[in-house]
């Protein structure tokens, strides 16, 4: 598996094809490309004309056996700012649920002649598989509790917009550390970019075996929310993704909060610790369980601005994947 | 001078895929990769020096200003990279002639080019357009060489984008020849007959470090 943005030179994948599988395969400067691009993309989002021409003639399907509200209308627009042509699929309502495999769906929807598949699946290296079977630019919008390779860029340059480089900064990546897609490619995204990561869960969800991730990658792991928010540039909360668990993890949600929750108090005193500190939070909220409503909407907030960021990280990745020779047939 | 200003077609020697740019620096969309291209054969020769590149610029800018009689409406857009420092120098020529502040800006037409699939992907270049805007103003559009014209053909649409324009004039440092579309240059540095096996170097103080100057590498010795 090779995800190459930007160096034609880069090994390929079985079809010569670069993806965007996991944040793993990008590098400093990789990272640093697609940021920087999705900084001039987010100019071109204020103007009152929002289209480039760039991608006219692309096709990109966005394939989602998942429920997902932003990341798809995300992917979509960016894909129509770029004047590619979207087409969207979800899991519902499409052959899946007649029986059709995976492999059946994606090589279909790849013999039409699509450029790009966006896909989110509910098992972990979903996208990578699909990777090996088509012949067009994956990009992984969340596999399982694998990655979220466009939500850790996008939440990277949401961040620096705020605080400026990363490189030394200190981000807490707090809750459903088990089930979450989102903290590994953040771990993996921010590490790069050189910011200082604390994950902080309960012990029932700290994942197993992450001790040793820890230990040898340089980043720490803490089972107490209020002795690291002090120190903390920017929190970012994680949702409690009810939908994945069988019960278990914490007696009440009320006592989840209670112990983990970026509730009122815990929010001055970060204020009061670190007045330009930024709260993140991927989405959906749970608000009253994993986040407060003074938490999320005030204007240490930058909740909205990731979702703006959102559009403007995917046209660039969508432009480093399609625009370059290696895409011509 | 961008690639693009040398490679129409098979420029790109021997028809094999463009050089890669060096790990870890995608974005050097420019100047590196033109020097790294030049063909061998006959050294770089100075078309233009240092002083004839400033007595040019200053030409141009008068020119613009009698030709639009004066600064009133006037928004100067380089196209990046080098020619947003010579759509500076160029307004502050102005400036200095005509007493008030002139806006100036930078208009990157990565987005817009018609040759993306041929090349290896280059990451887009800052657009800053002046708060003025340029709905009903003159835009000069500013870039160092003229070659193709398939760089201003993608400027052209880039401000289409952006607003309407009463009117699009273009200046460059350099009009090599050759071009493959019905463009022209209004305001001229220098006109410098070429064979397309010939590279143009454009150098400038601000961006590449060392004093100005104009070159012509590769092609045949004369």
């Amino acid at each position: 598996m090779t995800t190459t943005l930007d160096t034609a030179a880069a090994a390929s994948t079985r079809s010569g094809r670069r993806h965007l599988l996991s944040v793993a395969d990008l590098d400093h400067a990789q990272i640093r490309t697609i940021l920087d691009t999705a900084a001039e993309m987010h100019g071109v989002q204020q103007r009152e004309v929002k289209k480039l021409p760039t991608l006219r003639g692309r096709t990109v399907v966005n394939l989602f056996f998942e429920d997902s509200t932003r990341t798809r209308s995300s992917f979509e627009l960016a894909g129509k700012w770029l004047s590619a042509d979207v087409i969207n699929i979800s899991g519902k309502g499409s052959s899946t649920s007649k029986g059709e495999s995976l492999r059946d769906t994606v090589l279909t929807v790849a013999a039409m002649g699509v450029d790009a598949l966006v896909i989110r699946h509910s098992a972990s290296g979903a996208a990578h598989q699909v990777s090996q079977w088509v012949d067009a630019h994956v990009i992984n919008a969340g596999d399982g509790t694998h990655e979220h390779p466009t939500q850790a860029l996008l939440d990277a340059y949401t961040m620096e917009r705020r605080l400026g480089s990363l490189e030394g900064r200190h981000v807490a990546i707090v809750g459903d550390l088990t089930h979450s897609r989102v903290v590994r490619s953040n771990l993996l995204c921010l590490r790069t970019l050189g910011a200082r990561v604390t994950l902080v869960a309960p012990p029932t969800l700290m994942p197993a075996g992450i001790g040793s991730w820890a230990a040898a990658d340089g980043f720490e792991l803490s089972n107490d929310l209020d002795a690291v928010l002090p120190t903390a540039d920017a929190v970012m909360m994680l949702r409690v993704q009810r939908e994945r668990m069988s019960g278990g993890f914490f007696p009440t949600a009320r006592e989840y909060t209670v112990g983990y929750g970026l509730t009122r108090d815990r929010l001055n005193a970060l204020m009061a610790a670190n007045p330009d500190a930024v709260i993140c939070h991927p989405g959906p909220m749970n608000r009253g369980l994993e986040i407060a409503a003074d938490a999320a909407d005030g204007a240490q907030s930058l909740i909205l601005d990731q979702v703006s960021a959102g559009v403007a990280v995917r046209m660039s990745v969508l432009y480093h994947l399609l625009a370059g020779e290696e895409g011509q047939q | 001078m961008r690639p693009d200003s040398g490679v129409p077609d098979g420029a790109s020697s021997g028809g094999g895929p463009l050089p890669t740019s060096p790990t870890g620096a995608p974005t050097s969309t420019d100047g590196p990769a033109s020097a790294s291209t030049v063909p061998a054969g006959a050294p770089a020769r100075a078309v233009m020096s240092s002083a004839d590149v400033s007595r040019a610029l200053r030409r141009i800018a008068h020119e613009i200003l009698e030709r639009n009689k004066g600064a009133d409406d006037l928004v100067v857009l380089g196209i990046p990279t080098r020619g947003v420092a010579l759509a500076k120098r160029l307004v502050a020529v102005m400036e200095e002639v005509e007493g008030r502040p002139v806006p100036v800006g930078a208009l990157d037409v990565t987005m817009h080019r018609d040759d993306l699939r041929r090349q290896p992907t280059r990451s887009p270049m800052h657009t800053d357009i002046p708060a003025t805007g340029i709905d009903e103003r003159v835009v000069v559009l500013v870039d160092d060489v003229l070659y193709s014209g398939r760089t201003v053909r993608a400027a052209l649409d880039a401000l289409s984008d952006l607003g309407r324009p009463r009117a699009v004039r273009l200046a460059v440092l350099v009009d090599r020849g050759h071009r493959d579309l019905p463009i022209r240059a209004d305001h001229v540095g220098k006109n410098l007959p070429t064979s397309s096996s010939e590279r143009v170097q454009v150098r400038l103080e601000e961006h590449d470090g060392v004093a100005d100057e104009v070159r012509i590498a590769g092609g045949e010795p004369r």
